[in-house]
């Protein structure tokens, strides 16, 4: 009986909530004994926040009694990926340096989520500071993909999307820079989504690159992605980037979409999105949805968008560049790791040079360094000023698009997951993951990632969707359209399809 | 230590050297929280109280520019007659050192929020200099590094050192000079004067409590010597953290005449940042400034750029108030001073409090007379400011009042005082209590009179004789009968009277 709770969607489990048919607590401890069963093999979490998550299921369950009003979302439990702040939970980003942190406030997104009496089951793994495309580059070992134990669940956020895809949590919070919430969600038959640059406060976020940064919903139905979005989002004041005006109708575009008309809604197939590099059975499952969206009533014209070429390229200097300056606080005097040079005097200087070097991972370092070359005189015009009118070109790709049709579509990623320690020794291959998703983060605009098929090995692949600014409903409505159609044709959710994991006691 | 340093005399090296200045000057606006944050400030706080996770920069955190912090920059920037820029950003100055939390300083760059001024600046003889304003932005202070178990409290040799984050964040706004030329031998004079009319400005909008002594306003100084004024700029040096008027001055005279002595010696001057030490006068040589310092400046991708309309920008000019400058000259002409007794009272820093004893009632003579006088020889012994001595404006106001009124005589009037320093109340209060009422009675006087007349009949013998001389001396007696109480100038109507 509790294992067939964990496998309900979060809207499900809310209406049984409210029903009065199951109470949080039994939710609750129904997932954390799915964690207990499976997290061995996955370890999709760093922190596994029991003792808490049934005390606020507890509360939630007295005041639901009480005839208190309640979120809807409240009573449904929720992981959190280890680069968000919370107070009194340990956060480290994944990263040796922040080992032992126990932060003394919540992000807002946190606040948000405990005002609505949703129990925090615990932080999930991602890669060191969301750096990477695969959850290797954890401190805390690598996160195993729920669809075949032996590959890589996708990254930054491969804890959160490991997390829900294998039924440990019906909802988890990622961060995307580049693509860390839809590479994951593709690889592993969830759905993420990036809402609008501002769309969600980054207070509280662990910055990796500030312009970039975007946390949002995992889940594993576009519904609840949207209920998720519509909690965590708004403007906060103490973010001076989140946008100052209401949140899109997401929910209400989700629902109007699962009831499958797309009469009149204009698809725009991004040409350089697609070809060399896209493995056959992601460009095949690609072209299938385009055949059931236009089924749906939808126009899909070919749209170019000639300056995404350089995206990935303007991307590996604008996330390094602010990235070496917002790890720069990483340096053993106020808070985490401290380490101590084994010989010669104790300066400042030479604690700040051993914590770092002790406690940042490779791919850090490598950033670091690519980040502070970037932006060191004589070199500042060449890569940081360069990468940026790229990406003010690619923002008028993306406006010029926009003017012709409603949303842009794309694979998610170019190929379906990867076996774990694959493409280790060569970052060029593991950031070409990204190529896709990644435009979206340098001009600021919503994507979405939905399943939509298994590749020719059986693996789960995803179909991107991305809107304009501030209109984050329309990719919710093409999205909610797409994945009723394929379940329809499926006869269920794309996870019936993956394996099941032994549970171990 | 280094070994002594050869000094060319001043006026010596002005005679053959042309100095240039630049200013930059900090000043700590006086908001109630934080640049970025809603950490409280408040001067003398117990260590890391004033804090939140912005201004300890804790993972996560994000800076909130503070609105009254912009508005403060702006009025600088008008009462400077500096342009406001429609939209600037906030840049990232990187570098580590424990007293920047996030091991940057959010800091305007490129961008400031006000640029292309000027200050009029009024010199010690009345001559009016004009100081240009290169820019004025808006960034973040550092902590506060004690370093402990050196010498002197310097990092050199220190056990450990402790940070105070207190500091850190509380919003600065810097001001630029462009390069003061033709100031010449007055170049120390030019200095001490920019940094004070800075000081009254901060005070006149009521931006910052601009107390020296507290270090809500630094100065650093930049001084190059040229061989004539139509050379090109020499190298200069920077003097850091000079924080009194006097120090300003005399920082500048100790590095012309050092950077004169290098010059005459074929020796060249190091760009490069100085000390400068209150106890000795000296500077002495800090880092050296090299093209290895690289903050790799980027723009704060945090923030979004500060960009104030231009209704509030002229709402915020309407409502300047008058300008220390124009405030002095309007003073002086309502007051009727002569430019050197105004001189002495703005240098006294008495115009507020002259002002707010005018505005109780007193003459503006009468106030400059007591305030000048005998209270600022008190303020001297007590080592207190005049605002601080335990008298009111409105008690010199009283006490004024009672001498035009004829009440009490100069003489009381100190006495009483004398009694308001010491606690006894009002003027009017320690003129009964002490009872130092002028006796304007004859009765009493007349008496004391013939008892001095009969004391002394040789001289009366003399006054009679036509020889006035002694009259004072029969007054004297008088004035002494009576402490000092009697009307000098009846008591000498009345022994007239008396000896016809």
């Amino acid at each position: 009986m509790t294992h067939d709770l964990t496998r309900l969607s979060a809207a499900e489990m809310a209406a049984r909530l409210t029903a009065g048919e199951i109470t949080s607590v039994e939710l609750t401890q129904a997932h954390l004994d799915r964690i207990a069963a499976v997290e061995a093999d996955v370890h999709a979490f760093l922190h596994v926040n029991g003792e808490e998550a049934l005390a606020t299921a507890a509360d939630v369950d007295a005041r639901r009694a009480a005839g208190e009003d309640l979120h809807p979302l409240a009573g449904v439990p929720i992981a959190i990926k280890d680069v968000v702040v919370t107070k009194g939970m340990p956060t480290t980003a994944g990263s040796k340096i922040l080992e032992g942190w126990v932060p003394p406030y919540d992000a807002t997104l946190v606040e948000k989520i405990r005002a609505a009496g949703m129990p925090i089951l615990g932080k999930t793994n991602m890669d060191e500071f969301a750096m990477g495309s695969s959850t290797e580059h954890s401190a805390y070992g690598v996160t195993r993909n729920p669809w075949d134990l032996g590959r890589i669940p996708g990254g930054s956020g491969g804890g959160s999307a490991a997390a829900v895809a294998a039924f440990e949590a019906p909802l988890a919070v990622g961060t995307d820079t580049g693509g860390s919430i839809r590479q994951p969600g593709a690889v592993t038959g969830t759905v993420g989504v990036k809402p609008t640059y501002g769309g969600i406060s980054r207070y509280g976020l662990i910055a990796m690159a500030s312009s970039l940064d975007q946390a949002g919903p995992v889940t594993r139905t576009v519904l609840d992605s949207a209920l998720l979005h519509e909690l965590m989002g708004g403007h906060d004041p103490r973010d001076s980037t989140s946008i100052d005006e209401d949140v899109p109708p997401v929910v209400d575009a989700a629902r109007q979409g699962a009831a499958g008309d797309l009469a009149g809604v204009r698809i725009g197939v991004v040409t350089e999105l697609s070809g060399e590099g896209y493995q056959p059975g992601v460009s095949a499952r690609f072209e299938e949805s385009l055949d059931v969206l236009r089924g749906l009533g939808a126009e899909i014209v070919e749209v170019s968008c000639p300056h995404f070429e350089y995206a990935l390229g303007a991307y590996y200097l604008i996330m390094p560049s602010e990235a070496s300056s917002n790890l720069a606080k990483f340096d053993g005097m106020r808070f985490g790791l401290r380490v101590e040079p084994e010989e010669g005097p104790v300066t400042a200087e030479r604690v700040m040079s051993a914590t770092r070097g002790a406690g940042f991972g490779d791919e850090v370092k490598r950033r670091v360094i690519l980040g502070t070359y970037a932006l060191s005189a004589g070199y500042y015009d060449a890569y940081y000023g360069s990468a940026q009118k790229v990406r003010t070109l690619i923002q008028r790709d993306f406006d010029a698009a926009f003017e012709k049709v409603d949303v842009l579509v794309s694979p998610t990623a170019p190929t379906t997951a990867f076996e774990l320690g694959s493409k280790l020794d060569d970052p060029l291959a593991m950031y070409l993951n990204d190529v896709a998703t990644i435009p979206a983060n340098l001009a600021g605009v919503p994507g979405l990632s939905v399943p939509n098929g298994v590749s020719d090995d059986g693996l789960p692949v995803g179909f991107q969707i991305l809107a304009p600014a501030k209109q984050d409903h329309r990719m919710y409505r093409v999205g909610a359209a797409l994945e009723n159609a394929l379940e329809t044709t499926w006869g269920g959710p794309i996870l019936a399809k993956a394996p099941e994991l032994e549970e171990k006691r | 230590m280094s070994a002594a340093v050869d000094l060319v005399g001043y006026d010596e090296a002005v005679r053959r050297y042309d100095p240039v200045i630049g200013i930059e000057v900090h000043v700590e606006l006086g908001t109630r929280t934080k640049m970025f944050c809603a950490a409280e400030v408040e001067f003398g706080g117990e260590p890391n109280t004033q804090t939140t996770p912005v201004s300890l920069g804790l993972p996560g955190a994000l800076p909130v520019v503070n609105g009254k912090a912009v508005e403060s920059a702006i009025k600088i920037g008008l009462a400077l007659n500096c342009q406001i820029a429609e939209s600037c950003r906030f840049a990232r100055k990187n570098y580590f050192y424990p007293d920047v939390p996030k091991n940057f300083q959010t800091s305007q760059y490129d961008e400031p929020i006000a640029f292309d001024g000027y200050l009029d600046v009024e010199l010690d003889d009345g001559e009016i200099f004009r100081v240009e304003i290169e820019r004025a932005h808006m960034e973040e202070d550092a902590g506060k590094n004690t370093h402990v178990g050196g010498s002197g409290g310097r990092i050199h040799g220190a056990a450990y050192s402790l940070v105070d984050y207190n500091r850190a964040g509380i919003p600065l706004v810097e001001i630029v000079t462009r390069p003061i030329e033709g100031a010449g031998a007055r170049a120390p004079e030019v200095a001490r004067a920019y940094v004070r009319a800075l000081r009254d400005i901060f005070r006149a909008l009521d931006v910052s409590e601009a107390r020296m002594e507290r270090g809500n306003v630094r100065a650093d100084v930049n001084l190059s010597l040229r061989a004539t004024p139509d050379a090109p700029l020499g190298t200069r040096t920077e003097t850091k953290n000079v924080n009194s008027f006097r120090s300003v001055e005399r920082a500048v005279r100790y590095e012309v005449s050092r950077q004169a002595a290098v010059l005459d010696g074929a020796g060249t001057v190091i760009q490069e940042t100085r000390h400068w030490h209150e106890d000795t006068g000296i500077t002495t040589s800090g880092r050296v400034k090299s093209d290895a310092e690289d903050y790799r400046y980027f723009p704060e991708p945090d923030l979004v750029p500060v960009a104030p309309s231009r209704a509030w920008v002229e709402e915020i000019r309407a409502s300047l108030p008058e300008m220390p400058a124009d405030r002095r000259r309007r003073l002086q002409g309502e007051w009727g001073y002569a430019d050197a007794e105004m001189r002495d009272v703005v240098n006294a820093g008495a115009v507020e409090i002259i002002e707010a004893t005018v505005a109780a009632g007193s003459s503006a003579a009468g106030a400059r007379k007591w305030w000048m006088g005998e209270l600022a020889r008190k303020a001297k012994t007590d080592e207190l400011e005049l605002a601080d001595l335990p008298v009111t404006p409105e008690q010199i106001a009283q006490l004024q009042g009672l001498v035009d009124s004829g009440r009490i005589n100069d003489k009381l009037a100190r006495q009483a005082l004398e009694g308001v320093l010491a606690g006894e109340g009002d003027p009017e209060q320690v003129v009964v209590a002490r009872g130092l009422e002028v006796v304007s009675d004859d009765g009493p006087l007349l008496e004391a009179i013939d008892a001095a007349l009969v004391a002394q009949p040789d001289l009366v013998e003399k006054i009679k004789g036509g020889n006035m001389g002694p009259v004072g001396a029969i007054i004297g007696a008088v004035m002494k009968a009576t402490r000092g109480q009697a009307d000098a100038g009846r008591v000498r109507e009345l022994v007239m009277e008396r000896l016809g």
